[in-house]
């Protein structure tokens, strides 16, 4: 989408051809991401905070598009804005009750909030400004979009670099940092599946000790005793508080 | 379309760029739109025929036509509803945000060589994950309809998309694999010939993994038997029960655009995309790259195809929404669970196999009469990434260093 746009547009003469859609749609996209994201802080309910944060994550999505980095665009929609956001609305809806449905931060936490984020957000800029490079326009090698040489690096083989710096016998790809998240990630749904499985009863209803512990011919005898006292006593419940 | 406007027409670059994608944007709406006309009938004609009835059958003509159209007149006509307790933003927005995620995923999809709104390298990717995106949609609407019923049916639904995302997404990396790339025009290029190309008969792994991602496509734009969001035995309409008008029928809009979105992908992924049974165009000489009125030709015919088959699989859908029973949440889950992420993790490790075993087919000789198209950043022969430009032997295993 964009390497060619970019060429075409800047090649044309007329003064109302003189918009850099480029430039408009990073506007557009920075605008979203950033409005967005001032109202999640700025929003009091905490579904709509989720919405404002899909919008922003969304429009991230659009800037990584716009950029010509389509894996990265279409990976932040799959994560971030498809899994990330559904968990987080299910977190927040079956969890979120009463006092906790709407977030009102008080006065001094957003003048701290405030400080914070000013200070971070001048950190950063100053850093950006810091690097000659990034202060004129992007030129160099348009490279082609295509997610096959990052699919292969990951498996060991750079066939983008095939010649890098290294040793024989080492494969410059990322094998290893890949197998390193895909353990962590294991480990993460082991925890989880750990956390989230029916709790045992601290103390077992008798019922469940007589099944486990006892040997069948007993639990018949100890059934049969139920039943007798059961019928001796009239209730229906064999086993119950007689 | 943009070099036509601006070397044969003489448009300036950005009037070009401007007409070329407002006329994209507009094709796709009107696929969408015109396509849920024409599904919603047919929705009312294969229900009615499997119930033994007859459907519409006055309105505009005999076949009941224009049946779709009344219904729009009436939904316009309906009063706009929304509950006392509802938060209003959320309520309002949410069909849009269904719609639109269904609307963006048709952007990647091709409908036939090269006439795709926006050639993505990653298309695949991209349309499954926007394709997950019309759960948020769903999700909102349930949230703020201020309905027990709403909510049950969102809930619903969230577990059920969330779950089917994963075996989905195992069914869908078989033919990437197969094809060594995401772009799904080079996918259906690949296989271009006679049908016994396609990838649902490439070996035995893909024909049953094509069967899987046919269940987990009807999961995943919630139709019966899995539309447990909207099971109207249980939860009077699900998420939509608050919604009326324009607005419900919007969430419509989107289901039956993804509906076709998902049977146009197992059309391209698993179907020979735009590639018919039998290469008539190549039989008959013409070739998509030559001539002045050949590429035309082969392109209409390659839609032709594209649109049957997609229109074909929502056929399908129907059939299995008026024939089975919907299932309960749990049976669900552990078809999900159960059955068919293992059944496709094996089958893809099965595919896996045969293509490092077997990798000229069973029948040497047989199949891939086009060759393998490669990938631009392939080096070796027959490099440049043109479709329809073959190198013999394309093993991805042979470029390694």
């Amino acid at each position: 989408m964009t390497p060619t746009l970019i060429a075409d547009v800047s090649g044309v003469a007329l003064p109302v051809a003189a918009i850099n859609w480029h430039a408009l749609f990073f506007l557009l996209f920075a605008g979203i991401a950033c409005g967005f994201a001032v109202a999640v802080v700025a929003a009091d309910n905490v579904v709509r905070m989720a919405l404002y944060l899909v919008l922003s994550l969304a429009a991230t999505a659009g800037l990584f598009l716009l950029a010509g980095a389509e894996f990265l665009g279409a990976m932040q929609l799959m994560i971030y804005v498809g899994g990330t956001l559904v968990l987080l609305v299910f977190g927040v809806m079956l969890t979120a009750q009463g006092p906790l449905v709407t977030l009102a931060s008080a006065g001094g936490d957003r003048a701290l909030a405030g400080v914070v984020g000013a200070a971070l957000l001048g950190m950063l800029v100053l850093a950006g400004l810091s690097v000659p490079a990034w202060r004129q326009p992007a030129s160099g090698a348009v490279v082609e979009p295509a997610a096959a040489p990052l699919g292969m690096a990951l498996v060991g083989v750079r066939v983008d670099d095939p010649t890098a710096n290294a040793p024989a016998g080492v494969r410059p790809g990322y094998l290893l940092p890949f197998e390193i998240v895909s353990v962590h990630l294991l480990v993460v749904l082991v925890g989880a599946a750990y956390l989230a499985r029916a709790k045992r009863r601290k103390t077992p209803r008798a019922i469940e000790v007589a099944a486990s512990v006892e040997p069948p011919a007993a639990v018949a005898e100890h059934a049969a005793i139920g039943r007798d006292a059961a019928l001796r006593t009239g209730s229906v419940l064999s086993g119950g508080p007689a | 379309m943009v070099e036509f406007l601006t070397s044969t027409v003489g448009l300036s670059g950005w009037l070009a760029w401007t007409i070329a994608a407002v006329v994209s944007a507009v094709l796709v709406l009107n696929v969408i739109a015109g396509g849920a006309l024409a599904f919603i009938w047919a929705e009312r004609k294969v229900s009615a025929r499997i119930q033994d009835r007859l459907g519409p059958t006055r309105t505009g003509g005999r076949f009941g036509w224009l049946q779709s159209v009344a219904d729009g007149i009436k939904l316009l006509a309906k009063e706009d509803l929304m509950p006392q307790g509802a938060d209003g933003l959320l309520f309002r927005l949410a069909p849009y945000v269904s719609f639109c995620a269904s609307f963006c995923a048709f952007i990647a999809l091709p409908f036939a060589f090269d006439v795709v709104g926006q050639r993505l390298n990653v298309a695949v990717f991209f349309v499954v994950a926007v394709l997950g995106l019309e759960v948020f949609g769903v999700i909102l609407a349930g949230y703020a309809s201020a309905s027990k019923w709403s909510l049950f049916g969102a809930m619903r639904e969230a577990a059920q998309v969330v779950s089917y995302e994963v075996p989905l997404g195992m069914c869908v990396v078989v033919p990437v694999m197969i094809a060594g790339t995401m772009d799904m025009v080079t996918i259906a290029e690949k296989q271009a010939g006679w049908f016994w190309n396609w990838y649902i008969f490439h070996d035995p792994f893909t024909f049953v993994i094509f069967w899987v991602y046919v269940t987990c496509a009807v999961a995943s734009v919630n139709r019966a038997p899995f539309d447990l969001a909207e099971a109207e035995s249980e939860l009077v309409a699900g998420f939509h029960t608050e919604y009326s008008g324009l607005r419900w029928s919007y969430f419509f809009m989107a289901e039956y655009g993804s509906m076709f979105l998902v049977s146009a992908m197992a059309a391209v992924l698993f179907l020979g995309g735009w590639n018919g049974p039998v290469p008539l165009a190549s039989l008959a000489g013409l070739s998509a790259g030559t001539g002045d009125t050949a590429p035309y030709v082969v392109r209409l015919l390659g839609l032709a195809n594209l649109v049957a088959k997609a229109s074909l699989g929502v056929i399908v859908m129907m059939w299995i929404r008026w024939t089975l029973p919907r299932l309960r949440i749990d049976q669900v889950m552990a078809t999900c669970l159960k059955y068919c992420t293992p059944i496709a993790a094996v089958m893809f490790a099965g595919a896996m196999l045969w293509k490092i075993a077997l990798p000229g087919g069973l029948v040497p000789g047989l199949s891939r009469p086009g060759g393998e198209i490669r990938e631009g950043w392939l080096p070796g022969p027959g490099g440049a990434a043109i479709p329809g430009e073959s190198t013999r032997d394309g093993s991805l295993a042979r470029v390694t260093p």
